[in-house]
């Protein structure tokens, strides 16, 4: 069963129905207004489309729950988090290799953050 | 110079403790070599030939005195005594264990850096004009826009899972001592109607593909720099090929689709993120700025220079060779040569760092840059005080007259430290350091930039050598092949092949070839190699390389 990853820790998933983005997703295709929960695909955690399309869907206005699903690292959650994610969904064997602990410690993300120096 | 805000030392700390913590959770198994890879890497830490290898970012070449201490502690401490200058402006150690590295890295945080995205799919480095706040040709002053993208691209959340390196560099002099158009992005700050802005030019770059970068843009004001920075690297994330790593880079992802498509692409993308700059990055270019006030330059006669230069003949070569013009009255930009004859080209041992970081802090207002070209430079002395500087240099080794001249060559690591080399690039360069240093000829032959690298990937950067040399593996053994005619400064310029490669046993003798052809052909000794190469074209080279052999093979 797929475990949720948020601030507080892991989650149950909810029966909330997403609509599945592939990390090679066209950004031209990208509609806020499409679906109220998006689920981006992180095939690998090197594959770091998924960041971007998370930005660029919050900048054209999606204020809807966006979450990451697949390949994501503990030490990736306050990136995932800054790009405009929610959360994280990860499956069993991840969740076994790197325990709550390991994301809750990243769980700081809005500290040390450059970008938010920078855009003030 | 730039001295970190507590923001800035708080970042590196963390950033420190998170990497402590990830070596700990690699060696009890919670991260796989896999996954544990990216985060080393992002962290300056390679796996090499024979050790890890640590590589330490200077950002844009510059260094405090203290700091060049700090690096040659490092050397002594960890490593084996010295370390290598590269030519993105960093320093490399060959040595380390794994276990040591957080140690090394809390030593770099106590003197203001870090290794923080010298390696890693990530936006590396940010290098810049070596001259850069003393040359007598500058603009404007890189420095403060270089460390303005340090800022915006330490830890970008968009942009550390890149789909390859993505490399950055900074001029704002009229001539180019960054080699910007061989750059991801290469920047040319200028001023526009009284507006500081940007020239930017992208998908430069050397490697197994060179290309050199366009312009995407003619005038980006600095306001809008940091947005469209962004909206450049943005497009590339999701466009840029994942399938082959060796297509990855922007300038095959610029190739395929063409400079046009990607401006629009870059404009559409930049109109979506400029609002989210309201500002503040303006108020804090001010403040890095002003950390980059001129040091107080003293007015004082230059007659102890005028002296030595007259009586003493040592002195005057050096002089000749490693002065460059400074801005300030009285001033000279000196160049400290890490390239003596026989020694490995960027290689300086923890006493040479100590010397130099000692006549920084005495004669140099404190500064020291590292170049491309893997020399030391001394950005802000006063020519009163050169004779005492050459004696220094002198007694530890490091007042070889040779900057620009043909024992002044850039090399890659090559095959005696590399896990990527094909062939070896410092012995090559050692031993025609010395051969043109027995004939003595190489004051005469002037002005030939020597380039190697021990594999197509071009660290040494051969495509932009007047003469390059690039180390094949053929079958087992060691292939060098010949380049001329490259250009690594404002004219860049690709050099073209000159036909089959050498052995490691011919190469040193074919490059004698090369300079014996240009001393009989060139009009005079004002016509550089490259101007004569440019003149005459390959066929005078050729034929002192292949004699009639190029003939007899061109006849059958």
């Amino acid at each position: 069963m797929p475990i949720i990853v948020r601030d507080d820790g892991f989650h149950a998933p909810d029966a909330a129905p997403f609509l599945d983005l592939p990390s090679d997703t066209d950004p031209a295709t990208l509609d806020p207004g499409t679906a109220a929960h998006i689920r981006v695909a992180f095939p690998s955690s090197a594959d770091g489309r998924g960041f971007t399309l998370a930005r660029i869907l919050r900048l054209k206005g999606f204020t809807g729950t966006l979450r990451a699903a697949g390949h994501v690292l503990a030490d990736q959650y306050a990136m995932a988090r800054r790009a405009g994610f929610d959360e994280v969904e990860i499956d069993d064997a991840l969740a076994a290799r790197q325990p709550e602990p390991q994301w809750l410690a990243r769980a700081d993300w809005r500290a040390h953050d450059y970008q938010s120096r920078l855009r003030g | 110079m730039y001295s970190y805000t507590d923001f800035d030392a708080a970042f590196v700390a963390e950033r420190n403790r998170q990497f402590r913590a990830q070596v700990a959770r690699r060696i009890d198994g919670s991260l796989t070599e896999d996954e544990f890879k990216p985060f080393r890497l992002m962290n300056g830490v390679y796996l090499q030939l024979h050790a890890y290898m640590l590589r330490v970012a200077i950002p844009y070449g510059t260094l405090r005195a203290e700091q060049m201490e700090m690096l040659a502690h490092l050397a002594e401490t960890w490593d084996k005594g010295y370390g290598h200058f590269t030519t993105r402006q960093n320093i490399q150690y060959n040595w380390p264990t794994l276990g040591d590295i957080p140690e090394m890295l809390d030593a770099l945080a106590s003197v203001e850096m870090h290794a923080i995205q010298t390696s890693g799919n990530t936006i590396r480095n940010v290098t810049a004009d070596h001259f850069a706040g003393a040359a007598a040709d500058e603009i404007a002053d890189p420095r403060p826009v270089a460390e303005l993208i340090r800022q915006w691209s330490t830890d970008h959340p968009e942009f550390q899972a890149l789909p390859r390196k993505f490399k950055v560099a900074v001029t704002g002099a009229q001539a180019d001592r960054a080699v910007i158009r061989a750059h991801d992005i290469g920047l040319r700050l200028h001023e526009q109607n009284g507006d500081l802005g940007a020239e930017v030019i992208v998908g430069g770059g050397l490697g197994r593909t060179p290309m050199i970068g366009k312009t995407i843009a003619d005038h980006v004001s600095l306001d809008d720099l940091p947005a469209y920075l962004e909206a450049v690297v943005s497009v590339w994330n999701l466009l840029g090929r994942r399938d082959n790593k060796y297509k990855a880079r922007i300038k095959i992802t610029v190739h395929e689709h063409g400079i046009d498509e990607i401006r629009a692409r870059v404009e559409d993308r930049f109109a979506l993120i400029r609002p989210t700059f309201t500002g503040a990055h303006m108020d804090l270019y001010e403040e890095i700025r002003a950390q980059f006030a001129p040091p107080g330059f003293r007015n004082a006669p230059t007659d102890a220079f005028d002296t030595a230069y007259a009586a003493d003949p040592v002195f005057r070569a050096w002089a000749d060779t490693n002065l460059s013009a400074h801005k300030a009255p009285g001033y000279a930009i000196a160049q400290i040569s890490l390239k003596a004859h026989g020694a490995t080209p960027g290689d300086a041992s923890a006493e040479q760092m100590r010397v130099m970081a000692r006549i920084a802090r005495a004669y140099g207002h404190d500064e020291l840059r590292i170049s491309h070209e893997q020399n030391v430079v001394l950005p802000h002395v006063h020519k009163s005080d050169l004779p005492e500087i050459h004696a220094i240099l002198k007694a530890h080794g490091l007042a070889t007259a040779n900057i620009g001249l043909i024992s002044d060559i850039i090399a890659c690591p090559g095959m005696d430290y590399c896990a990527l080399a094909t062939a070896r690039s410092i012995p090559i360069a050692q031993q025609i350091a010395t051969r043109f240093d027995e004939l003595k000829l190489e004051h005469d032959v002037g002005d030939l930039k020597i380039k190697i690298s021990g594999c197509i990937n071009a660290c040494g950067h051969h495509h932009v050598g007047h003469i390059g040399i690039l180390g094949l593996d053929r079958a087992g053994v060691e292939n060098y092949q010949v380049t001329l005619g490259g250009d690594h400064t404002e004219t860049l310029a690709l050099g073209d092949r000159t036909g089959p490669g050498f052995s490691a046993e011919e190469i040193v003798p074919a490059i004698e070839r090369i300079v014996t052809a240009y001393l009989n052909h060139r009009e005079n000794a004002e016509e550089s190699f490259l101007q004569a190469y440019r003149r005459l074209g390959m066929e005078p080279f050729k034929q002192a390389l292949y004699g009639d052999a190029a003939k007899r093979s061109q006849a059958a």
